[in-house]
Parts: structure tokens; sequence; C-alpha cells
């Protein structure tokens, strides 16, 4: 291993486990299987203490010794350390003992999870000497992407279908991001990004850096152990687009379990998607270790995937932790959104009505038992997709700016609710 | 008269750096049995063992993905163009 690695040993296939140098490359040249990042666990379990990560800042960045960057990081240095909220209403509400919020609404810098997979992405595209940033995304990762560019100087093309909501569009646009609104869904961006990534030399974050960008999201895990006070929930909700979040979550557990951090004890994931776009939940439901790919007709489009590179080993995480898949109609997602604005104070874009509605069916089903603990991991701001919840918000009641009547308001609403 | 692949940057060590290669074939599972004739080992890597596209390998005739049409099966004329395309995390 070379030291100038920091605490990554190589890149390997998760399918054939063959070795790579610490490239710009992701897929196996032999069988295309994604390519993962190895560490050397002995030398992070020497320096990962509880009292190191205490001593150092509440960013992402306080597991240093478990995130793909060579160097120390110099994109991003204040993402993560996100509030795990206790929602004592929302857990009443949906009859559960215990209940909490990884709250990644309100993420630095662009109020989603995907600012921790970025700036370790683009931390690792400047070790590897790259200008040039690019990503194909369905918003909350073009967002990211543009934002944390900008904040460091690297030129950014993000590409996005075209029919995105507003709200993810400006504020891709607004960063100064070469923003490219291709005709078609996701999985047809996805499938262009592949061919572009192939012929520019750009680092796409989630193409020829996805080794790197893809370990960024175990810091929500890592946090959500710590801020638990060290012990793993017995039940983790997470919403599943390629399944690539759901599979760090289970191996951020995995690790910290490893490194002797927190005591193993069982837990299970379990995944949610939208019934609009849920080629994961589905297969989960049938007992299938594979899914058939859909096109995507949801309110949730950050979650429309309907080719899901990860869809695989979500499934094999849900099997080995015994956990669930299951999914929710575009009128769950709206009532989940509510819920959580309503019960908590906190609003989720559509992918939090996901993982709202899904944790609602689960526990009223019982495969979350009432009296045990769950977190929910929510990953996006609900000010991103107002379209979405604008006609189920309620509505605002107009009047003069009169005291007579905003009270004739009063006693005639008053009347209605007795 | 022929359809268009293109060959990922991952193959490409297999065809002499070709981006684009024409083949005659008129189903895509024919398509892969002559891409195998001139570049011996390609099809290992795009196949499993039981001759199934491998997981992690996205085809596409024409911009859509074959498990769509007719997988292997999907017949392909002259003009079209074939994508392989490994799986693509992000969101």
């Amino acid at each position: 291993m070379d030291k100038n690695d920091g605490f990554m040993k190589a890149l390997k296939c998760r399918e054939c486990g063959r070795e790579y140098p610490l490239a710009a490359t992701h897929v196996c040249e032999f069988d295309f299987g994604p390519l993962e990042v190895v560490y050397d666990y002995d030398r992070a379990r020497q320096t990962l203490t509880r009292a190191a990560i205490a001593s150092r800042p509440q960013t992402m960045w306080r597991y240093r010794e478990l995130l793909p960057i060579a160097r120390e990081p110099t994109v991003g240095f204040q993402v993560g350390y996100t509030p795990l909220v206790k929602a004592d209403r929302l857990a009443r509400q949906l009859g559960i003992r215990e209940l909490w919020i990884k709250n990644d609404t309100v993420n630095y810098p662009t109020l989603s999870f995907k600012d921790r997979v970025v700036s370790v992405a683009l931390s690792r595209a400047r070790e590897l000497g790259f200008t040039t940033v690019a990503c194909a995304s369905t918003g909350n990762l073009a967002n990211s992407v543009a934002a944390n560019a900008a904040a460091v100087g690297l030129k950014a093309y993000v590409f996005i279908p075209a029919d995105l909501e507003a709200g993810k569009i400006i504020n891709s646009l607004v960063y100064g991001a070469n923003v490219i609104g291709i005709k078609g869904h996701y999985d047809e961006v996805n499938r262009l990004c592949a061919e572009i990534a192939g012929k520019f030399g750009w680092a796409f974050v989630n193409v020829n850096m996805r080794p790197y960008y893809a370990e960024g999201s175990k810091s929500m895990g890592f946090e959500i152990i710590e801020q638990l006070g060290w012990r793993i929930p017995e039940h983790t909700v997470v919403c599943m687009a390629s399944g690539s979040l759901l599979t760090k979550i289970h191996k951020s557990y995995q690790e910290f379990i490893k490194l002797g951090l927190v005591t193993e004890t069982k837990y299970r994931v379990h995944g949610a998607q939208a019934t609009g776009c849920s080629p994961i939940s589905t297969a989960q439901k049938a007992g299938l270790d594979f899914f058939k790919p859909v096109k995507p007709n949801t309110i949730a489009k950050s979650l429309a995937i309907g080719t899901p590179a990860d869809g695989f080993y979500a499934l094999r995480v849900m099997k080995e932790t015994n956990g669930t898949g299951e999914d929710v109609s575009d009128d769950e997602i709206r009532e989940g959104i509510k819920l959580l604005a309503e019960c908590e104070g906190i609003f989720a874009e559509t992918a939090g009505g996901v993982t709202v509605g899904v944790a609602k069916k689960l526990i009223a089903t019982g495969k979350i038992p009432a009296n045990d603990s769950a977190v929910l991991c929510i990953t996006g701001n609900g000010l991103k997709t107002l379209d979405a919840v604008a006609t189920g918000a309620g509505r605002t009641r107009e009047i003069r700016p009169s005291l007579r009547e905003f009270e004739a308001l009063l006693e005639v609403e008053s009347k209605i609710i007795c | 008269m022929s359809a268009k692949i293109r060959i990922p940057t991952p193959l490409r060590k297999l065809t002499n750096n070709e981006e684009i290669v024409e083949v005659t074939a008129d189903t895509v599972g024919g398509a892969i049995a002559e891409l195998q004739t001139r570049f011996p080992g390609i099809k290992e890597r795009l196949l499993d063992e039981n001759g199934t596209v491998r997981r992690f390998v996205n085809v596409y005739v024409n911009e859509e993905d074959i498990r769509f049409l007719q997988n292997q099966q999907t017949p392909i004329k002259s003009g079209d163009e074939i994508s392989i395309i490994p799986a693509i995390a992000g969101g």
C-alpha cells in the first residue's frame, strides 16, 4: 500500500474480487461489477476511537479514517452531523415506542444528503487532478455538485431530466453550473452520461468517481450510531433510488462493529420506494434476489430510477438483516410529508414522504413492532419540491387588515369545527 | 448494411480500441456471438455462465433497454445502434 493513499488500499470488484489501483474508475473490466474502496482497517482502528471522534469538529469528516480520500478534505469541510431528532409526536401518531428522524433536510450547503457524497467525490477528484466535475442527477445531486464545485472553483456540468421540479433546476443554475436538461427520464440521462464519461476527461461523481462518491453516504450511518449514544437502532428506514444509500448505511453499521466502536446488536434495514417506481421493493416482496427494471411514474422524482444500480445489493442487505421493502402511492407520499411537518416541524421533500409513508405501513402491519425503536433517514428538503404538495398543504384565508374581520373569521371557523 | 455497436471503455482493450463495431447479425444475441468471433473473450464479459446478460451490464437498442424489448432475441436491423453500458448509481 502506498502511504500516500491515506487509509485506502485499493479498489475491488464487488462481484469477482479483482483489485484495481485507486484511480477514477468504477467498473470491473472483467464482469462490469461495481468497484468498492478497500480500507486498511487495522490502521484505522488505531486512531478512530470514540475519544478521538468526540474531540473532532462536528462534521462528517470526524470519521475521516473510513472516508475515501488520501489527504485532508478540500471540499465541503462543514458537511454533515445533521440533527438526530427524537420524534415523540410522530412516534405517537404512528404507534411506535421510540422514533428518531435523521434530518438531512438541513445538511450543508444544499439541504440534502447528497452533500455528503459530493464533498467526498470532489475532494477525491481534486486529489486525482481533475478540474471539471459532472453528474447525472434527479436533482439533489445536481444541486450539490453545482454548489460545492462553485465553492472551490471547479467547472461543473450537471445532467438532469428536463422535466424536473423548477426548484431543483434553479438550485443548480444559480451556482453558475452548466445545466443540461435531457428530454428523457433519469435512466436515459444516466445512459447518456455513461457514454459522455467515457469520452471526456471529467470527474463524473456518480460514474467514474462512484467508488469514492458512494462511500460518503456511510457518514449518515456513523452519525446515527454516535448520536444515539453509541448504539445501533433496531430499525432503520431508508428510501431507495439506486439503493446505494441503504447499502452504505448497512456498511457503516458493520464498519463500526468491526472497529469495536459499537456493540453488535440485531438490526433491520428497511427500504422505501414510491409505488410508481418500485423495482426493488417489488422484488423484495416477491422474495426475489433480482429486480425487473421499470419506467418511473411518481411525484418522488428524486427516487425515480427504474434501473437501480445497487438494487441487487439493497435486496441482499434487506435479506441479511431481515428487513422489508415497501412502497407507497403518491397520495401516501403527500400524507407522509404532512405528517412529518405537522408532528415534528420538519419539511421534507417527496423522498421523505416516501420514507415516512413506508414507516407508517411497516409499523401498522407489525413489521416494525410497536415496542421497538426506529430511525427514519430523511434525505432532502421540502422547499425543493414545493409543487408536489402545493395543493395539499392547505390554503391561506384572506381578510382585510381589520380586527372585526379576523374575529368574524374565527367565529365562522369555530362553528365549522364544532 | 449493418448495425453499429458502441463499445464501452472497459471493453475497448479487446476491440483494439475500436469504439464502434459494425455487425450484420439480426438479433442482439447474434450480435454478441458475432463480436465474440471477431474479438475472442468479449462474450464472457457480457454474458454469465448460463448465457444470460450479466446483471451489471445494460444493453440498449436505439436507446431502449433490451429488458423492455425481447432481451437477446430483440431484432436488430441495418442502421440500428446498440449500446453496452455498465449500471450506474446516482440520484
